[in-house]
């Protein structure tokens, strides 16, 4: 790896991280708000995190 | 219960066995290099501490990738049988590789491994390597009984085995018995909570069959690349590839016309941008099982790497007061990647439940 | 990227999808098919095990507000029964004594008839006797008065007077 992809590869990193913490943080805030629909806001929201963690994959990988 | 523990058991055993299983085989690397190294000069610290480092790498790649034959520990393991279509079928045992050692001579052809690669050569074995250090010789078309593929082979067996002794607990009375109490729940929440909200109540019982294939064998494999025989075949482009083309080849047969429309021509916006939306639409048909590859292929590999790096790291500091923590490190982690097996395993069964379930998705809205 | 398209291994990629595929149909005929079959049909038997289930309470309950009913309507027929048994011996004693105080009074009023037809009787003979005891006294008297001639006119006189204004 060069260092220019170096770098891209941690603000890929860097903004996936930063999209997958949002996600996690409002999840756990709808599942403080509404407890009882736990199950339904846990599946969205690892879909959400897969998709964008796919995103991040695809990133890292096409050097 | 009794499932719960034997479970956690093995887990616990597997963990346990990684770390002399991969001392093992870092020491076999030492060795070799040790032997090939100390001819030539006497080492440095400095320099010592750097070939630590390059073998702990080689160990992993060699780990990580494909190989012609199944080692269990050092000496202990057997050759598999190499198939090649070059000129005819060729099959012969990778035995004959001598571990990659020498070159392999089968009806006039000589063929030589690099990289767990093979390549066809002249009888002195040498490569021409181009600029990025990989190897322009011809490679064969290889059908290969690899580890990788006899690890399918065993796991396919073994879910046959399982699962039709489950299905037939089933015919004496209708509850399930000894591994069907542990996999039914299982089974009911793929068909509850992955199939039915995802496909739907009307379509969703003709894909049960590939859902229910898929998510075991991502799970199994998963597990069995926890287990310190380093197999690695869910973290293998070519498997995690295989299993996002058939998922995408299913959800393209069962397009039905709104899923289409959706695509090609999407009702409800101006006609300017109906184009553009086709291009991302059509684009993005083909990023989701893209994205389903390497979601996968990524996730366990970088599992593998990172466990494994961290157990080269007791060997990069060689001290006993460090080694222990980085044990408990690499037992946490490797709880870790028990979890990520099962939820990549989820992951990719709910997202494929998903583009299934978009493709024979209904609108009655328009 | 380039280094994930060099270690792709083709052939691994066929053996996967040919194992892949293969057993995604051999799992389905021997073990999905007949798992899920029989977890359907488990499932559909506790459903109608519970539904026979609500029905049978649900009969228990209709049985047992039958049950109330009929007893209410038994609690109905004995007290109309009472009532009417009540009723009747009332009735019976009204009438009772009303037979017995008409017959009182038929007797008592033939008992005065009686005693009327007897003080009749007595009177009349009274009368007689009266009559034939002033006769024979009249006779007595007259048989004295009448040896004189005078007094005989006199008397006769008299009489004639007395019949006169009768």
């Amino acid at each position: 790896m060069e260092i220019p992809e170096i770098i891209g590869a941690g603000l890929c990193a860097i903004g996936v991280g930063l999209g997958i913490g949002r996600i996690g943080g409002s999840a756990m805030e709808a599942i403080a708000r509404q407890p009882e629909a736990t199950a339904k806001i846990q599946t969205a929201m690892l879909i959400a995190a897969a998709l964008i963690e796919g995103f991040g994959f695809a990133a890292l990988f096409a050097k | 219960m009794y499932s719960k523990l034997s479970v956690s058991l093995a887990l616990i055993g597997a963990i346990t066995f990684s770390v002399p299983a991969f001392a093992q085989d870092y020491n076999h690397h030492e060795d070799s290099h040790a032997v090939a190294s100390h001819d030539t000069h006497d080492h440095t610290d400095l320099e010592r501490g750097l070939d630590v480092k390059a073998q702990i790498k080689e160990t992993i790649e060699h780990h990580l990738a494909d190989s012609y034959e199944f080692t269990i520990t050092e000496g202990v393991g057997f050759p598999l049988p190499v198939i090649l279509f070059d000129e005819g079928l060729k099959v012969f045992s990778s035995s004959k590789f001598h571990h990659g050692e020498s070159v392999a001579e089968v009806d006039g052809n000589h063929y030589v491994l690099h990289h767990s690669k093979i390549y066809k050569t002249d009888a002195s074995g040498d490569l021409s390597m181009d600029e990025h250090h990989h190897p322009t010789n011809v490679m064969p078309l290889d059908f290969s009984i690899t580890k990788n593929v006899f690890m399918i082979l065993v796991m396919a067996g073994f879910m046959l085995f399982l699962f039709q002794r489950v299905a037939k607990a089933y015919q004496s009375d209708q509850t399930p018995k000894k591994a069907g109490r542990f996999l039914e729940p299982i089974i009911i929440y793929i068909r509850d909570e992955i199939a039915i909200p995802n496909i739907g109540e009307k379509h969703y019982k003709k894909y049960m069959s590939y859902l229910l294939t898929v998510f075991f064998f991502i799970w199994f494999m998963n597990l069995v690349g926890m287990t310190p025989l380093g197999i690695n075949v869910t973290g293998n482009i070519a498997i995690t590839f295989s299993l996002a083309l058939i998922t995408f080849i299913i959800t393209q047969i069962s397009g039905n016309k709104h899923y289409w429309q959706h695509i090609l021509w999407m009702p409800g916006i101006p006609v300017i941008l109906k184009p553009v939306m086709a291009i991302i639409e059509i684009l993005g048909l083909f990023i989701k099982p893209f994205s389903l590859m390497m979601r996968l292929y990524a996730n366990m590999l970088a599992g593998h790497v990172v466990i494994m790096s961290i157990i080269g790291l007791i060997f990069v500091f060689g001290s006993w007061l460090i080694a222990p923590a980085f044990f408990g490190l690499t037992l946490v982690l490797s709880l870790l990647e028990v979890l990520v097996a099962a939820l990549q395993a989820y992951i990719f069964t709910m997202l494929t439940a998903l583009y299934f379930g978009s493709a024979v998705e209904e609108h009655e809205h328009h | 990227m380039d280094k994930l398209i060099h270690d792709f291994s083709f052939g691994l990629f066929i053996w996967q999808l040919l194992v892949f595929v293969a057993l995604i149909f051999l799992l389905k005929k021997y073990a999905w098919k007949p798992i899920l079959d029989a977890v359907n049909a488990r499932e559909e038997s506790i459903e109608g095990a519970l539904k026979a289930a609500e029905k049978a309470r649900e009969e228990m309950k209709s049985l047992q507000s039958d049950n109330e009913a009929i007893l209410k309507e038994a609690r109905e027929e004995r007290e109309r029964i009472l009532k009417e048994a009540r009723d009747m011996k009332n009735k019976i004693v009204v009438e009772a004594k009303e037979a017995a105080s008409a017959e009182a009074d038929k007797t008592v009023a033939a008992a005065k008839a009686t005693i009327e037809a007897e003080k009749k009787a007595a009177v009349f003979e009274l009368k007689q006797q009266a009559a034939a005891l002033s006769i024979e006294v009249a006779e007595k008297v007259l048989g004295q008065e009448l040896s004189d001639a005078n007094k005989q006119a006199e008397m006769i006189d008299k009489i004639i007077d007395d019949v006169k204004f009768n």
